[in-house]
């Protein structure tokens, strides 16, 4: 088997997947309080339907899309709104958000079968769009504008992402080990809306049980699906470095990977593709990995959008003493919260608990090119970085900074410790406000 | 409360202060084989250099309230400056060399990163002009007898000969001590003897420069653990080796083709500059491209000086003259961003 991968840049973290990656995924009973966001997703937030006191159902629309860009969200328990406040979401931004008290007793819904097979792929678009159905692997961009091909554009592949190639992330690799057929046949329905049959799924050497899987699989039911086994090198999850590895083709600069005929979909998300087209079902609860070094029993858990990742963690066993940070994401670009009563979004795909894994100290750059050499997109962050030191925001943008998408190489590869994404993140801010 | 900080949350295990650690690892076999070679008085010339490049750090550290000697920065400096000596140097030189390393060329322009040339190189170049005869009295090696005399180096005899007018090759040339296992060995494999003993480090020379195997180890030992890359050594050595096969003749009156490739890359301080000093992290370009660049100047640099200059060692003044050299190669050669080929063409047209 031929083994694919990016060609410039990347780096090798150890991947640390083995302290979850063989528990099975399991259901969290509903917890007393779902906190859920308006802002689930990349765009416009969603406008809250219900007020205080009112109920709500499970599956019941409670937020409306508000735009082009943006996706309904539903509500994932039956219960009561018991407040509508501003919360802060693992993203760092506020956004408004119904508490919602859980009933005892939850109705057990979305079992009726639907045949999606009979369906015209502009209803499926149309499913999958009411059903608040967005990219799980974390931009959360919405799927239905994803899976919309504008007029005079031509999509000749469809990349399906199961490289989690984050390290400790399991959500993805125990979704392909525990419902293959449900994935494959989520596949099916998606590539019926974009109507191509040249499908690749791109799965890392560290789950090459996945991959045999996958395949027999896919020989077996006659579906026209490939499965890719790629080399580990991070980020090979970022979309386009997914379509440089497959396709060997470039998205050009400010692109989008339908400018060269590709979609690529998360695993996470033909999964809810799934459950939407088969059983009407919308995006309400997700397989989130729950692990690091200072949590007691890593697992995976299935748990409603909305839980809060201080019951995650109770669910989990608890933290442990040496617990310094919380991660919501992969430990590479995911955002570390103060408040552990943040709640999962739809694009939460792991929390971590982390023990201190950085020295606090930092060296002056010594220009050693390490950045250079290991930035996925070419770009020369030491540069970018000086100018934004000195408020030269422009230049650093002359240098590429908005093609940087903060995957974190250049600053896990720093022997000088330089907080270059955090500089990066800041320059794009204050660069687009001077602009 | 939790940590809040941004991310990645994790990192590599690359850390500046850890990597002049294993600069200095990787420096210490060949700076011991010197210490053996050269007896006491070898080690005697590290151990000032290395104590004053470290005194020179503190006191200017007093001066600008940033104490940086935790870095280990200053000791690599100065062991690098120590390796760079002749062993009989007169000890007031390397204090000298060190302190113009650490203070006019690494201090006054901002410390640790902002140098613009490699410090200990300039140390040394900056003595070799102010005492270029104490600076070029080299003894032999303890192999050769114990009362080691002064002596030629091999690339200092090559010089002699070709200004003497002399024709042929080194083996013709020279009449340097050989010794019986460099004579056997070269027999065998139908090379100079000359260049078996500079490759095992048994010819007069600097203290660190001598032993070519070892800073092969040292530097092989750099490439794995990922502080240096191939490039520049190989690109360095590999220019220099085939422009002495091209050109290396000439001024022995052999015509093109015919120069000697192994006695001018084992002799002199090639091996320890390509490794060492032509890699430093600060004074060279970032850019792939770039190093290369940077590489092949400085191997096309050392060829001229070292067969057309009047100096019998050119390493150093190439590769300080490279370092000159390095923001304009930075400033032109730029890495293409990804997804930029079409737009950029496209936009031109």
């Amino acid at each position: 088997m031929k083994f694919a991968t990016f060609g410039r840049g990347g780096v090798h973290p150890d991947d640390r997947k083995g302290l979850s990656k063989d528990k099975k995924i399991e259901k969290l009973p509903f917890p007393d309080e779902l906190i859920v966001s308006m802002s689930q997703h990349l765009g416009a937030p969603a406008t809250p339907l219900k007020k205080k006191g009112d109920r709500v159902e499970r599956g019941e629309v409670i937020g409306s899309a508000s735009s082009y860009v943006s996706s309904p969200v539903h509500s994932p328990a039956d219960g009561v709104v018991v407040d509508v406040r501003k919360v802060r979401v693992p993203s760092g931004a506020v956004a408004d958000a119904l508490v919602i008290k859980c009933d005892e007793t939850q109705s057990d819904g979305f079992k009726e079968e639907f045949d999606w097979k009979k369906e015209s792929p502009e209803s499926l678009l149309e499913t999958v769009k009411s059903l608040g159905i967005v990219g799980m692997g974390g931009a959360t961009f919405p799927t239905a504008v994803k899976l919309s091909i504008p007029m005079g554009k031509k999509v000749d592949a469809l990349i399906i992402n199961g490289v989690e190639c984050e390290p400790y992330l399991t959500s993805d690799y125990r979704l392909m080990m525990e419902r293959p057929e449900e994935i494959l046949e989520g596949i099916m329905a998606a590539s019926r809306i974009i109507s191509t049959s040249n499908i690749i799924i791109g799965i890392e050497a560290n789950k090459m049980d996945a991959v045999e899987l996958l395949s027999s699989l896919s020989e077996k039911k006659g579906y026209p699906i490939k499965v890719q086994p790629l080399k580990m090198k991070y980020p090979q999850g970022d979309e386009k470095q997914l379509i440089k590895a497959i396709l060997n083709r470039e998205v050009p600069s400010g692109k989008l990977p339908l400018d060269v005929g590709a979609v690529v979909c998360n695993i996470g998300t033909t999964y809810a593709i799934y459950e939407a087209v088969k059983f009407h079902k919308p995006l309400i609860e997700r397989v989130c990995t729950v692990s690091g070094e200072s949590v007691n029993e890593p697992k995976n858990v299935f748990a409603p959008i909305g839980t809060k990742f201080s019951d995650l963690i109770a669910y989990a066993g608890g933290a442990k003493d040496d617990l310094v940070s919380l991660i919501a994401g992969g430990p590479m670009m995911g955002f570390a919260v103060a408040d552990p009563d943040t709640p999962m979004v739809k694009g939460s795909g792991g929390v971590l608990m982390l023990p201190k894994m950085l020295d606090d100290v930092s060296f002056p750059c010594v220009l050693c090119g390490k950045c250079v050499e290991h930035c996925p997109m070419g770009l020369m962050p030491n540069r970018m970085f000086r100018n934004i030191k000195y408020g030269n925001y422009q230049a650093a943008m002359d240098l590429g900074l908005m093609d940087c998408k903060e995957c974190g190489c250049c600053a896990y590869t720093c022997p000088s410790h330089l907080p270059l994404v955090q500089g990066f993140k800041l320059g794009k801010k204050l660069g687009r406000m001077k602009k | 409360m939790m940590r809040v900080s941004s991310s990645p949350h994790i990192h590599g295990s690359l850390r500046t202060d850890k990597a002049m650690l294993f600069v200095i690892a990787a420096l210490l076999p060949s700076a011991l084989w010197g210490i053996w070679a050269f007896g006491i008085r070898a080690l005697a010339v590290l151990l000032v250099s290395i104590a004053s490049a470290v005194v020179v750090e503190y006191l200017l550290g007093l001066v600008s309230k940033e104490f940086t000697i935790r870095d280990w920065s200053a000791i690599v400096t100065g062991l690098l400056v120590g390796m760079n000596m002749p062993p009989s140097v007169p000890l007031f030189i390397p204090v000298i060399a060190s302190a113009f390393a650490i203070a006019v060329v690494k201090w006054t322009f901002g410390g640790l990163g902002c140098n613009w040339m490699n410090p200990a190189l300039a140390g040394r170049v900056f003595v070799f002009f102010s005492f270029s005869s104490e600076m070029s009295a080299f003894t032999l090696p303890r192999v050769f007898g114990v009362n080691a005399v002064a002596s030629a180096t091999p690339l200092s005899a090559m010089k002699t000969a070709a200004t003497a007018g002399g024709i042929g090759r080194s083996t013709e040339l020279l009449t340097l001590p050989v010794t019986d296992f460099a004579l056997s060995l070269g027999d065998k494999l139908g090379i100079s003897p000359y260049a078996v003993d500079a490759f095992f480090g048994n010819v007069g020379g600097c203290i660190g420069e001598v032993s070519s195997l070892l800073l092969l180890v040292g530097g092989i030992f750099l490439i794995a653990t990922h502080i240096i890359t191939w490039h520049i050594p190989v690109f360095y050595i590999g220019s220099f080796a085939i422009l002495s096969w091209l050109f290396g003749g000439v001024p022995y009156g052999l015509g093109v083709f015919h120069g000697e490739i192994l006695l001018p890359i084992f002799s002199g301080g090639l091996m320890l500059g390509a490794f060492f000093m032509a890699t430093d992290w600060v004074t060279t370009p970032t850019t792939r491209n770039g190093q290369i660049i940077f590489a092949v100047g400085c191997g096309f640099f050392t060829f001229l000086i070292r067969y057309f200059g009047s100096l019998p060692e050119g390493v150093s003044l190439a590769i300080i003259l490279m370092n000159i050299v390095s923001p304009t190669i930075e400033r032109f050669v730029k890495v293409k961003p990804f997804g930029y080929v079409k737009s950029k063409k496209e936009a031109k047209a």
